[in-house]
């Protein structure tokens, strides 16, 4: 026995760590990423490197040359930032917007505040809104460059887009329909425009199921903020039909699927406790709704997502989980 | 099937020596029997050298209320009494007795027939237990005679066995539950005889299948000779660590909780390991002593044919122990006394075994070291794995910061420091090696409050 | 368009004036009063707000010193006697002198001199380590190493010194505030006399096992042979459980102790010359006889052995030039 190691209990460990955690993360984002480029083809594969090259690129070089601390890359998280800033922008975003998105969400909103677990904003949804805010011609043009599978892309603004300018010109919901086609089925499998993301429901909801099953997260914010965007929507919707949208079409397009299942679920940026995180959840989806409906933004799930961020320490300090005998 | 409420984690089972029945170890030339085997203060030592003493003489009186005899484990002539290292290295008064061969002392009854009747004298029953140094072998060491003698304003309700077992790796409860079962009944009628009270739960795991079935035969087979035995009833529990914990066996058996720096009494709970069953069982019974435990001798780095349950008698050093089962073996850094949960490192084998002794647990590096802590992710895991409702990450914070107050009104004083936090850590943070200081501290703190209102 | 900007002007005036009335009352109304001398001492106070002094900060301190109205009880370490006295003239009281101080770390538990016997695996506080077990070597009184009192100084003076494993004090930075030794679990760092030319001795072992065991676990230990205590000339040093101890207020730096210290445990620092024995055997009365000037008679003893190695204390060379003139 040449060693004797000597530590207060407990002596053993559950075999999570960081990195695993964000590597599955990663891997529930596979799918929506393999359907994107499938659908999108060379051009996304460039802006998925472009993304999540720079986000490890800028966290590196903060890490090792202002820190000056051993580089933090090795726990995957900002390949999580890199990929969901991805599946955040649209198709046919130049890639450098892509690398300056990836400066503001690692460089801004997560190293300044300390870097991993430190960050007030989810990175990811912060650098959408910003680039939403600098440079809205490249972030709401969705002409969609083609893909391997052949299909046409379809070219024009976004299903909600459409309803929103529709219902300015003073047109209702079924005229604006019957203009332009729309299936639930297109948006189950193949969305119509949208962010990179967006492309596939099923997909998104592959990654849920996946992430629930190595219980990577717990479902209550997810299922909250759907929950809530249902309910919500469908109240207005069964007032007037011709004026708002109905509820599923609330859930499949706009980036819901994609925001309460990635983004609003980031550890980081969530509430801890079970019943703060629902609560976190119904105000997402209470924000998107009144945002859609009243704002001018025709989605409003990141600026929802970005007001609920900023109220979660005060959820966390509100909402405690029950402690025994008290 | 019935488990605590809050929190709770799930590490491998690991029950690798289960199926090794109990060897007894033989005698080694020299024992050490510290005065300090039990919470509160050490008893004193009432041999000089030169003395010889019998197997089951008194030589260490308790000094205070709660404190407890210690025996001689052994026959033989006191070499020295003085201060040795105990297993952290800290110096205790030990008694060094060099060994004969066994001669009892008076009174005590070394046969293996079943005494199944119960006394009807409740102070007889607490005069034994407390003669006989008996204290709790669930791990903390607790005189067991105060236990079941609470004061008179509180009522006990339900007597609780515990035969959970939740840590990952031992067996020694197991073995006895299987070995030693109606000894262990017998006990259980023995404190709910002391206690006045009508019923007694035994508490096992479900991953313990086979003393489920042995402890319920042993209960009916019993029921059936005495009305001193009804009332007795062996529940399955889930496995969830720390099912044995006393807050969460009480939380899954009675529904009832106890109060923040409560005592289980205060819900009407006694809870008792089912190794102070058996130690029970023999001081009343038997007369005998509490001199003897059973250990586990376990470790994935051991060779199977040396995974072992041990008899051993108080003040064997641990490294005759582990000597007499092969040596160390190579591959292993880290040697636990108790369960990898809440079990202490030893930093010194030439320590000798106490009453509460449960095991030498040999841990190989990629098991047990520790990897370098990041970031906090506020992913919330401690949280949710704190069977005491805490918040891990909050109080690690307060703690590192100096915040008493704050510590205290996040009740850093109800841990229960059974590590399911740092367990659970993906960030690897030393959550409860923190936490644990800060908890000594506001304890301390609360107490000096209090202490001048007295 | 005008009118607009002529409202908007307007009304922001108003709400200007109106909010900064409000503010004036709400100010007057809940104005508490305190006594104006709590701002003037707080004024000369160091303003660390260290704590070194017992209380809160500088400010709870000003107001201890105020409404006592006395300084007895109360005195910066982080000042000193200069603040102390600029104190004293601002409440109008008088003021004892301090000797300065200086936190000293007792452990001679060098990596070389005390062989590590476990490896400690947990958090590096030795609050923690402490609490755990004995420690990683086989001296359970000596330094944990985990820095706890780096942490607590606010004053950069102390760091660890990576080949000996035990913290460093650096003397010019050091204030006396006294948080290291409260921060230190094994009570190893004692504020000590800083002394004339920063000159001090002292035990540097705290080890309370009799000789043979602190000696395995520790090769430079205070075996509390007693050697020190016999050869003292003014009854400054005490062994007691084991180990002695030298008091700072009767030591005269003869550093006879540091010569007859068998294991080198007794250290004497910013000396110019390392002690030697006094070769003539009257030399020791002469001492007594005159303790006016204790200090140059064993620099003079130790000058024909200057060419033996000098000790391995730091910051001696600084001091050696001026010392030579001032041994008149």
């Amino acid at each position: 026995m040449n060693r004797i190691l000597v530590s207060p209990s407990p002596h053993i460990h559950a075999k999570t760590s960081t990195s695993v955690l964000m590597r599955d993360v990663v891997i529930a984002l596979l799918p929506s990423v393999i359907v994107s480029i499938l659908y999108y083809g060379a051009a996304a594969i460039g802006l998925l490197a472009a993304s999540v090259v720079s986000c490890i690129l800028v966290e590196y070089l903060i890490t090792r040359f202002m820190f000056k601390a051993p580089s933090t890359i090795g726990d995957w998280s900002s390949s999580v930032t890199g990929v969901l800033l991805f599946l955040n922008l649209p198709p046919s975003c130049p890639w450098w917007v892509a690398v300056i998105g990836a400066i503001f969400a690692i460089g801004v909103i997560k190293m300044t505040f300390g870097g991993l677990g430190q960050n007030l904003f989810n990175p990811a949804i912060a650098a959408r809104v910003f680039l939403l805010v600098s440079f809205p011609t490249f972030m709401t043009n969705w002409a969609a460059p083609k893909g391997f599978l052949g299909v046409d892309a379809v070219s024009g603004a976004t299903p909600l887009g459409i309803v929103k300018e529709g219902l300015a010109q003073g047109l209702t919901l079924p005229e604006i329909y019957a203009q332009h086609d729309f299936s639930y089925l297109q948006t189950l499998f193949i969305n119509i425009g949208g962010s990179v993301g967006e492309i596939s429901a099923i997909a998104i909801l592959a990654g849920f199921v996946y992430l629930l099953a190595r219980k990577v997260i717990r479902p209550y914010i997810t299922l909250s903020i759907l929950a809530t965007v249902f309910v919500f929507s469908g109240i207005f919707w069964l007032v007037n039909p011709d004026q708002y949208t109905d509820p599923l079409f609330n859930l499949l397009t706009g980036g819901v699927l994609l925001g309460a299942v990635f983004m609003a679920t980031d550890y980081v940026t969530s509430p801890m406790s079970d019943k703060g995180g629902v609560i976190f959840g119904v105000g997402i989806g209470l924000l998107t709704i009144l945002i859609r409906y009243f704002g001018s933004y025709p989605e409003g799930m990141s600026f929802a997502i970005l007001i609920m961020n900023s109220v979660v320490p005060l959820i966390n300090k509100f909402c405690k989980q029950k402690k025994y005998g008290r | 099937m019935k488990t605590f409420s809050i929190g709770g984690v799930h590490p491998d089972d690991k029950k690798i020596s289960a199926g090794s029945k109990i060897e007894v170890l033989p005698v080694p030339k020299t024992v050490y029997i510290s005065m300090a085997q039990h919470l509160g203060g050490p008893a004193k030592a009432i041999v000089a050298p030169g003395d010889r003493v019998k197997t089951g003489q008194v030589i260490g009186e308790p000094t205070g209320f709660i404190s407890a005899y210690v025996h001689s484990s052994v026959t033989g002539t006191v070499k020295s009494v003085g201060l040795r290292k105990d297993l952290a290295g800290i110096q205790v008064i030990h008694v060094e007795i060099e060994t004969e061969p066994d001669e009892w002392a008076e009174g005590i009854d070394t046969s293996d027939t079943l005494v199944t009747e119960i006394p009807q004298d409740r102070q007889f029953i607490i005069d034994r237990i407390k003669n006989n140094g008996v204290v709790g072998l669930g791990g903390a060491t607790f005189p067991t005679h105060v236990k079941l003698c609470p004061p008179p304003d509180k009522k006990a309700e339900c007597l609780i066995l515990n035969g959970a077992e939740c840590e990952p790796y031992l067996t020694s409860d197991y073995r006895i539950m299987l070995e030693k079962t109606r000894q262990i009944v017998v006990g259980a009628a023995l404190m709910k005889k002391v206690l006045g009270v009508s019923k007694a739960v035994i508490g096992i795991e479900e991953n313990k299948p086979e003393a489920i079935k042995a402890m319920s035969a042993a209960v009916a087979e019993l029921q059936k000779v005495s009305q001193d035995y009804s009332g007795i009833e062996v529940q399955t529990l889930k496995k969830k660590y720390p099912q044995g914990g006393e807050k969460q066996l009480i939380d899954a058996v009675m529904h009832r909780q106890v109060k923040s720096m409560g005592l289980p009494i205060d819900v009407g709970a006694v809870v008792q390991n089912v190794a102070t069953s058996l130690a029970v069982y023999d001081a009343v019974q038997k007369n005998m002593p509490l001199i003897s435990n059973t250990l586990t001798v376990t470790g994935d780095c051991l060779p199977a044919d040396r995974q072992k349950n041990y008899l051993f008698r108080i003040g064997y050093p641990l490294s005759y122990i582990a000597g007499y089962n092969g040596g160390v073996p190579a591959e292993a850094v880290k040697i636990i006394s108790g369960g990898p949960m809440m079990g202490k490192a030893v930093s010194n084998l030439d320590a000798a075994t106490l009453k509460g002794s449960s095991s030498i647990l040999y841990m190989t590096q990629e098991q047990t070291a520790r990897k370098p802590e990041s970031n906090c992710i506020r992913c919330g895991k401690c949280a949710e794995a704190c069977p005491m409702g805490l918040e891990p990450f909050l109080l690690n914070k307060l703690a590192r910061n100096g915040m008493m107050e704050d510590l205290e009104a996040n009740a850093v004083q109800d841990c229960i420091e059974c590590g399911c936090c740092l367990y659970s850590c993906p960030a690897n943070i030393p959550l409860l090696d923190v936490i644990r200081v800060a908890k000594g501290e506001v304890i301390r703190a609360m107490r000096a409050r209090t202490a001048p209102k007295k | 368009m005008t009118t607009t900007i002529i409202w908007t002007i307007a009304i922001i005036t108003l709400l200007g004036v109106v909010l900064a009335v409000v503010l004036y009352l709400v100010a007057k109304k809940f104005k508490v009063e305190e006594d104006p001398r709590i701002d003037e001492v707080e004024k000369v106070m160091p303003g660390a707000n260290c704590g070194g002094c017992g209380f809160a900060g500088c400010r709870a301190f000003a107001q201890s010193c105020v409404e006592a109205m006395n300084l007895d009880s109360n005195f910066c370490p982080v000042g000193g006697n200069d603040v102390m006295k600029k104190v004293a003239a601002v409440l109008g009281l008088e003021v004892k002198e301090k000797a300065p101080m200086v936190a000293v770390v007792r452990c001679n538990g060098t990596c070389a001199n005390r062989p590590k016997t476990s490896e400690y695996d947990g958090y590096q506080s030795c609050k923690v380590k402490a609490a755990l077990y004995s420690g990683d070597t086989g001296c359970f009184y000596g330094c944990l190493g985990c820095g706890d009192c780096v942490a607590a100084c606010q004053f950069g003076a102390i760091s660890m010194d990576p080949e000996t494993g035990l913290p460093v004090v650096d003397e010019e930075k050091c204030t006396a505030c006294g948080a290291c030794v409260k921060a230190c679990p094994k009570r190893i760092i004692e504020l000590r006399n800083k002394g004339p030319k920063n000159r001090r001795v002292f035990v540097s072992c705290v080890n309370m096992e009799k000789g043979a065991v602190a000696r395995k676990s520790c090769k430079a230990a205070c075996i509390g042979c007693g050697k020190c205590e016999k050869a003292c000339p003014f009854g400054a040093i005490k062994v007691e459980h084991n180990v002695a101890y030298i008091d700072f207020e009767k030591c005269r730096l003869c550093r006879k102790c540091v010569v007859e210290c068998p294991t080198g445990a007794i250290h004497d620092v910013n000396f110019p010359t390392p002690a030697v024995k006094p070769a003539p055997k009257p030399a020791a009365p002469a001492q007594v006889a005159t303790p006016a000037a204790p200090a140059p008679k064993p620099a003079e003893t130790a000058a024909p052995a200057a060419e033996k190695p000098v000790a391995p204390v730091k910051g001696t060379e600084k001091e050696v030039e001026p010392e030579k003139k001032s041994e008149e």
